[in-house]
């Protein structure tokens, strides 16, 4: 069921049945469940799926950010190797920051508002290096630089309120940069920002990404955000995979219904900023996942054995898979 | 930011002025001082010149004209009872009080703060209930009836502390102190403390729904994602969001402080302002009573105006040109 890694060489993250529930009064869901993953060292991935479909809550899982009522109740999180779930806390916040950043979905709320930039730029280097403060500032500096922020040494002693939503994202890109990790996982970074922005940060994003050799979890609900961006891709529906490949493979030839529906009417997969094709329903609450595949509730091609069999994820080549058993009809990569 | 510091003081003067009507007529309303004043044996003559010399023979309204234009002046009146300058016996009383206030707040807020703090990172714990569960004590037991447990059990029971006066003072620039002398100390804490203990739960419970409130706040998660320890988290991001509040409270307490000293001196016998107040009350001392209260306005508009700045400068979301009051 698990498909084999598809990188050659050793993968940076390989995340194996990695399930986090939370916990309610009517007993506990699973926001992600069995989620299989694997980021080679560089390699941009796409993490994409309808809102509520368990993405945030997979980036914030493999930080080991759950806070209660979740919590993550299986699987492993193997970061070069090391399964960050059984770290001791001290080591994994060693890591959070410095190897894996992470840039939250919301650029209003994450900053400190009575904090200065400077301070909380400055912190995330001398948390994790014996550095002195004006190197860190120096560091900051040429980090708020990198993503065109103009002035850079005045903006530090500026506070979050004197920043557009636009600036503190690239704040927050900037921050993620600062200690060069392996990997960042950025959650829905541009989507609070207007269209022309977005492009320029994605692109901004992508080259200092290149530039460092650093890997990219890339988590969105924008289709052609990820067609620009992304090597590979993942598709999430109810806390699971339900399809993977590369960007060319997912985008041109999609196998899973699901997939196949988000692709619908994406007009162009080269303009940011075109969301999703409405499938028709909603997701099923999770507390209330329906027996076999999850999305039956929804599906053109749903058969009788799709309310008795979850169908597990199945694939021609290693890398390359979808879970359902009356998958689209095969069409060539373009 | 002196636009705004002009338009307080104005502001202030306007405050200073109604209250100064008021308490005039309140007082004049009490009673009259003339019967406290002369034994019964003096003669009516003698009893005359005295209410013409005390300016007693004038109506209400021309009293009130007299002592607002010894007021521009920088006089606030001459005690009935003492015949020394009203100004000079608050003056003289005010040290005993501002140390008795500024200690119980120091006291408030260094167990206050650390505590609330305690309790509401980890809320859900036994250690957390207690905390909550102790504070109530604080805030629910009346000032007097925790003053008179306060002597009851250190003082007398235990014999730890004495129950009344200053103790020992030595001089400081010119002013009598207390907490300089050992002696002065054991005489300051119990009465700091019965000050401090209804702020000490106000100060606690903010702090403790402060932190609650902020640890689950993005920007905590946010900074464990940065790698910042949990340390630095608690004392730079969360103890700095939750000190608006926190010095607001203090600032406005600090006003009614020194107001409510008043029933602590009585019950500790410290000779501080508050105690000077009710003397001059049973007295019908008119003079001491309105420069009282004048001087009580004055410091509590004046520490109003100090919060306000001090909560500009923790909070830079706030512009104080825009706020209005
Ligand atoms: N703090 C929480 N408490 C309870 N349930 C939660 C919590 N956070 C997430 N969930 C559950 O997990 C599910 C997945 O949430 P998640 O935030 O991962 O969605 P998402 O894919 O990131 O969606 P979006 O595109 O809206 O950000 C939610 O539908 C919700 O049921
Ligand atoms: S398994 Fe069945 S219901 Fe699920 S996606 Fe495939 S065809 Fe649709
Ligand atoms: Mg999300």
């Amino acid at each position: 069921m698990n498909a084999p890694s598809p990188n050659a060489a050793r993968p940076l993250l390989e995340v194996r049945g990695l399930r986090t529930v939370f916990h309610s009064l009517a007993g506990a869901y699973a926001a992600v469940d069995g989620v299989d993953l694997s980021i080679a060292p560089g390699e941009v991935v796409g993490l994409v799926g309808e809102s509520g479909s368990g993405k945030s809550v997979t980036g914030f899982s493999l930080m080991r950010l759950v806070d209660p009522p979740g919590e993550i109740v299986a699987g492993e999180v193997l970061f070069e190797g090391r399964d960050l779930l059984s770290l001791p806390e001290s080591a994994m916040r060693a890591i959070r920051g410095d190897r894996i950043a992470m840039i939250f979905q919301d650029p209003l709320m994450t900053l400190n508002p009575v904090l200065t930039i400077g301070e909380q730029m400055i912190e995330a280097v001398t948390e994790h290096h014996g550095v002195g403060e004006r190197a860190a500032r120096t560091r900051a500096i040429e980090a708020l630089g990198q993503v065109g922020i103009a002035s850079a040494a005045q903006r530090l002693r500026q506070y979050p309120h004197e920043f557009s939503g636009g600036m503190r994202q690239r704040v927050a890109i900037a921050t993620a940069m600062l200690n060069q990790p392996d990997l960042i996982i950025a959650d829905e970074p541009t989507t609070a920002l207007d269209v022309t922005i977005q492009g320029q940060i994605l692109h901004e994003m992508q080259k200092l990404c290149e530039a460092s050799g650093t890997a990219l979890l890339w988590i969105t609900h924008d289709l052609g955000v990820v067609a620009e961006l992304a090597d590979r891709i993942c598709v999430m529906y109810s806390g699971r995979i339900v399809e993977t490949g590369t960007a060319d493979d997912v985008l041109d030839a999609p196998r899973h219904p699901y997939t196949a529906g988000l692709l619908g009417s994406v007009p162009s997969v080269n303009a940011p900023g075109s969301r999703l094709h409405q499938i028709d329903g909603t997701a099923p609450p999770l507390s209330a996942r329906p027996t076999g595949c999850p999305f039956r509730t929804r599906c053109g091609n749903v058969l009788p054995v799709c309310a008795e069999i979850d169908p597990p994820l199945a694939g021609p080549v290693p890398g390359r898979g979808w879970r359902c058993h009356n998958p689209m009809p095969e069409r060539d990569a373009a | 930011m002196t636009l705004f510091i002009l338009r307080r003081v104005i502001q202030s003067v306007f405050v200073l002025l109604a209250v100064s009507l008021v308490v005039f007529f309140a007082v004049y309303a009490i009673g009259d001082p003339v019967e406290l004043l002369v034994s019964p044996d003096t003669s009516a003559a003698e009893r005359e010149v005295m209410i013409r010399r005390l300016g007693l023979d004038l109506p209400i309204w021309r009293q009130y004209l007299v002592f607002l234009g010894n007021l521009a002046q920088g006089d606030l009146g001459t005690s009935f009872v003492h015949g020394v300058p009203a100004v000079e016996l608050i003056l003289q009383r005010l040290p005993a009080t501002l140390e008795l206030v500024v200690l119980s707040l120091v006291i408030a807020v260094s167990i206050g703060l650390p505590l609330g703090m305690i309790a509401g990172l980890a809320p859900e714990t036994r250690t957390a209930r207690t905390i909550m569960t102790g504070s109530i004590f604080g805030y629910s037991l009346p000032a007097f009836w925790q003053g008179m447990m306060l002597i009851f059990v250190f003082a007398v029971f235990l014999n730890w502390a004495p129950a009344a006066g200053r103790g020992d003072t030595v001089s400081l620039l010119g002013v009598e102190v207390s907490f300089l002398t050992a002696d002065g100390w054991s005489h300051l804490i119990l009465p700091a403390i019965n000050l401090a203990l209804p702020n000490l739960a106000l100060v606690l419970r903010l702090a403790a729904s402060g932190t609650a409130e902020a640890r689950l706040q993005d920007y905590v998660k946010y900074a464990r994602a940065k790698g910042v320890r949990r340390g630095r988290i608690v004392r730079r991001h969360i103890l700095r969001n939750i000190l608006v509040p926190v010095v607001t409270v203090i600032g406005v307490e600090f006003g009614s402080l020194i107001a409510y000293s008043t029933i602590t001196e009585t019950v500790f016998a410290w000779p501080g302002m508050g105690k000077l107040l009710i003397d001059s009350v049973y007295q019908l001392d008119r003079p001491v009573v309105v420069a009282y209260v004048m001087i009580a306005t004055f410091i509590f508009v004046t520490v109003n105006l100090l919060v306000d700045l001090a909560y500009a400068m923790l909070d830079p979301r706030v512009e104080l040109e825009k706020g209005a009051s």
